[in-house]
């Protein structure tokens, strides 16, 4: 099981697009990719596209709220899309949603942070 | 299906074996036609409880052993899944909604709360220093009860 990170700029947002599986032994992909494009690049926001994510489980959770944690550090925001129903189940259970928003596509996703930024 | 099946798989305690715990157990369930809703379920609370044994029983030490037990009765699908590790202080405690023990690793606290949503029975049994075994039940109606 695997999982890929495709990371792409877009102006100040830095999109990722996960494929795959997340959970404890792929966690640490997420991470340093993540930490290193936001770190390292010059993005203020996040969309975190999750439309070819096959699986997820608590521990995708918590790397998704670290880097939240970090985007809004900086200033930024960070939004989903495109999650399916298992995904976001587990949104709705741990509570994300509610610091989250969560749009239907990539592009929706784009445009909603175009105005604040 | 009638009567009772029931498979036994203890494996190495690292992360790569989390996808492989899930896999089996999904393989095995599958006699019982569940939705992909329930499958999905299924994978889910495996994997929460493969990484607690991995992350807190054995605390990352590759050398530990985690055993999955499942079996099925009918329309009951149970699952066991035990470490023989450093077991947890505090139950209730764990048990808690956003509780980790290990913040440090970005846990999110989530994992008993998932395993007791996605289950229809929930049963933790852990001693300190002697592991801890989670017992837990759901039920896969079968179709055709449903669409009669």
């Amino acid at each position: 099981m695997s999982l890929q990170v495709e990371l792409e700029q877009h102006r100040n947002v830095l999109v990722v697009r996960l494929k795959g599986e997340l959970d404890h032994h792929t966690a640490d992909v997420v991470r340093f990719k993540m930490e290193d494009a936001i770190l390292r690049g010059r993005c203020d926001h996040v969309v975190l596209n999750l439309k070819e994510l096959k699986f997820m489980d608590s521990s995708g959770l918590g790397v998704i709220l670290g880097r939240y944690k970090l985007v809004k550090s900086r200033g930024g925001k960070m939004v989903v899309c495109d999650a399916n129903a298992s995904v976001k189940r587990l949104f709705e259970l741990s509570g994300l949603f509610k610091i989250l928003s969560l749009h239907e596509s990539e592009r929706l996703a784009l445009a909603s942070l175009e105005v604040v930024s | 299906m009638t009567g009772h099946n029931f498979m036994k798989l203890s494996f190495a305690a690292r992360s790569e074996n989390e996808g492989f715990a899930r896999v089996a157990v999904a393989a095995f369930v599958a006699q019982l036609d569940p939705t992909m809703e329930q499958l999905d379920e299924i994978k889910t609370v495996v994997s929460e409880a493969v990484t607690n044994a991995i992350i807190h029983g054995y605390d990352q030490q590759p050398d530990g052993i985690v055993t999955i037990e499942a079996s099925i009765d009918g329309e009951w699908f149970s699952l066991t899944v035990s470490d023989e590790g450093s077991g947890i202080e505090d139950l209730e405690l764990a048990r808690q909604p956003l509780y980790t023990s290990r913040p440090e690793l970005e846990r999110s606290g989530m994992g008993f709360t998932i395993m007791e949503n996605f289950m229809d029975e929930f049963e933790a049994e852990s001693v300190p220093g002697g592991g801890t075994r989670l017992m837990m039940k759901k039920r896969i109606p079968s179709k055709k009860v449903m669409f009669n």
